[in-house]
């Protein structure tokens, strides 16, 4: 595969120059490209460093020459697909590497991921700019990164408004009470029966609806996109731990059955335990309604202040690259959230046949 | 024998499954006494309801008619009371708790203090020859192994009454007669009633002191044989002559009673 790669980076690097981009790019990439398909055996880290920093280095260069006139012709796009070409073949010894090493299994598995959405950013940054893509339409990302810059106090204002307020506010009462009310509703199937049927037709109720109503319930400031984001992810709570609850196989009931033990023990001891994946699940899912529910939640009416009210405003101002900026927050905010939850989702649910292969 | 050396009393029990294509008669007309001390073995092919007349004793299946008493009292009372160790076909064992926490979990539940528990633990974990492997999680466990620990978990709460559901059934034969003569070291030594759920007869003949061969379809107990070999044994009794014949009146019992059936 790296083979092919190698011959698809060196041929588009001929091309490259030939059909008159900056050669100097082109012939340090063909070098390079040959080398490592030449040496492959001798050490494959040696020649991922190398045709990756080489792909790197060319990127680097040809984003300095993307504003110039003339610059962007047939042999600087050529030289663009040699440079990706060389970095995916970097990104396919690092992981063709045999070894045990349990570190650099876990290095490896940060490393590709933020190679991949470099390079989406490089692409991203050279197909603006190179094509004059109108910056209303999708900015570079160079663009996007000034304006969060410039722009901190706001964003982080904002982020406070709708993030840490609104989202983990309402995550929280959410979350918490749907678990509460499965534990209580467990003994009875009446209220299971009702209440259930009720939170499917809840959970399909329309954002769009239940906003504006909270507003004239709650007011403008936060409680009311927390009310909207507790609508949101209380259902999806209940119904996963009603249904992690009766996981249990009935050979472990009987087991606590032969014990004696109380209505309480077997729940902390055998069903709270086997509930977990499910409540996971549902903490998961959870989290992007809970992004979601806040930001739109905020289109209905708010005080000055909120990503969604920014995304809001700004749209109609056509200043897309701060719109761009808080999708941004969102995206990162919202990453490591559900990152944090799988992470404690390895730690607790360790025994799980699910985690730990 | 005077009542209170009667452990189990059943009379003329027996026990229906309602299933969605008709009912099922597991159990029929079972009558049986087992006194403290002893060690009954229930052996018979497999459907005849050995595991239904053990979860019966232990409360976790109600008979459909008759009378049963376990220690005097409804089976639901001494399962209350905390009168039996029961060990499953499978073992069953938690996956989030480690083997030792696994043995401690009837023993938290009783509410034993910490000292308490862990000596217990590292009593039993020894007694099936799974000392230092306490910190393991069950899943980085073999089948056998797994097993030997939910013996270990029942024998921790130190019940004197023992029900065992084919508990050596999936390990190697070696282990199994290493098993054997633990076990019965400790019925010697603690006058701990066994009631054991067997399909090998060497298993039953070399165990037991009473033998219930039971019938299949509907599940009856077939002939109860008392065995005349001595309380103290070790391996090497398989080879005498009363072992021998008392293993040859299992077979032919499990031969009759497999007559009811069209199957030969
Ligand atoms: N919960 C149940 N519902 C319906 N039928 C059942 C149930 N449990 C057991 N049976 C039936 O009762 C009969 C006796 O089952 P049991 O498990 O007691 O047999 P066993 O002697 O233990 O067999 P084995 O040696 O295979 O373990 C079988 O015919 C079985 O199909
Ligand atoms: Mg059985």
């Amino acid at each position: 595969m790296e083979r092919i790669l190698f011959t698809g980076a060196s041929v588009f690097s001929v091309l490259g120059v030939l059909l008159q981009g900056p050669w100097q790019t082109g012939i340090a990439m063909l070098a390079v490209a040959l080398i490592a398909f030449l040496q492959l055996k001798r050490s494959r880290l040696l020649a991922a460093i190398a045709t990756g920093g080489m792909a790197l280095v060319a990127a680097n260069s040809l984003i300095g020459l993307v504003d110039e006139a003339g610059a962007v012709n047939a042999g600087f796009w050529c030289l663009v697909v040699a440079a990706w070409l060389l970095a995916w073949g970097s990104v396919e010894q690092l992981s063709a590497i045999r070894t045990l090493s349990k570190i650099y299994r876990t290095v490896l598995g940060v490393v590709i991921p933020v190679l991949f959405g470099l390079w989406l950013l490089i692409l991203w940054e050279l197909l603006t700019r190179g094509l004059d893509v109108p910056q209303v339409l999708l900015p570079a990302p160079s663009q996007i990164s000034e304006r969060f810059m410039s722009s901190g106090s706001i964003l982080w204002a904002d982020f406070k408004q709708t993030f840490l307020r609104a989202v983990l506010i309402g995550y929280a009462i959410g979350c918490g009470a749907g678990f509460v009310v499965a534990v209580l509703i467990d003994r009875s199937p009446f209220l299971q029966r009702g209440l259930l049927p009720i939170g499917n037709l809840v959970s399909a109720l329309p954002i769009v609806g239940v906003a504006p109503i909270m507003v004239m319930w709650f007011g403008f400031d936060w409680p009311s996109k927390a009310a909207v984001v507790i609508i949101m992810t209380f259902f999806p709570m209940l119904v996963n731990t009603v249904s992690g609850l009766s996981a249990a196989q009935p050979m472990q009931h009987d087991l606590m059955k032969t014990y004696a033990a109380s209505y309480w023990q077997s729940l902390f001891k055998l069903r709270i335990p086997e509930a977990l994946p499910f409540i996971f699940n549902a903490l998961k899912i959870n989290s992007t309604l809970a992004m979601i529910g806040a930001i739109v939640a905020e289109f209905f009416g708010t005080p000055t202040v909120g990503m969604g009210f920014r995304i809001s405003t700004e749209v109609g101002r056509m200043n897309v690259d701060m719109v761009w900026a808080e999708i941004a927050v969102a995206a990162l905010a919202g990453s490591l959230f559900y990152g944090l939850i799988a992470l404690l989702e390895r730690i607790f649910t360790f025994w799980h046949p699910s985690v730990r292969s | 024998m005077n009542d209170a050396s009667k452990v189990i009393e059943v009379n003329g029990l027996s026990l229906t499954f309602p299933t969605s294509d008709g009912d099922v008669q597991a159990l029929q007309d079972i009558d049986l006494t087992i006194n403290r001390g002893d060690f009954v073995s229930f052996i018979g092919p497999s459907g005849c309801g050995k595991t239904t007349l053990l979860r019966v004793i232990a409360d976790l299946e109600q008979a459909t008619a008759g009378s049963i008493e376990v220690n005097g009292m409804t089976p639901e009372e001494a399962r209350l009371a905390r009168a039996y160790g029961y060990v499953f076909q499978a073992a069953s064992l938690y996956p989030w708790r480690t083997i030792a926490s696994n043995v401690a979990l009837p023993l938290e539940i009783m509410g034993l203090k910490g000292e308490e528990i862990r000596s217990r633990v590292e009593r039993n974990l020894a007694l099936v020859d799974l000392a230092g492997f306490g910190k393991k999680y069950p899943w980085q466990l073999s089948g056998g192994m797994q097993q030997r620990a939910s013996i270990a978990r029942a024998l921790a709460v130190e019940p004197d009454l023992l029900l065992m559901d084919e508990p050596f059934g999936a390990l190697d034969e070696i282990v199994r007669d290493h098993l054997n003569e633990q076990l019965l070291k400790l019925w010697a030594k603690t006058n701990k009633t066994v009631v054991f759920v067997t399909h090998s007869i060497p298993e039953a003949v070399f165990l037991s002191n009473r033998i219930v061969v039971m019938s299949p379809r509907p599940g009856r107990i077939h002939e109860v044989i008392e065995s005349d070999l001595p309380p103290e044994r070790d391996l090497s009794i398989r080879e005498t002559q009363s072992f021998l014949h008392l293993a040859n009146r299992v077979r032919d019992g499990l031969r009759a009673g497999h007559s009811y059936d069209e199957v030969s």
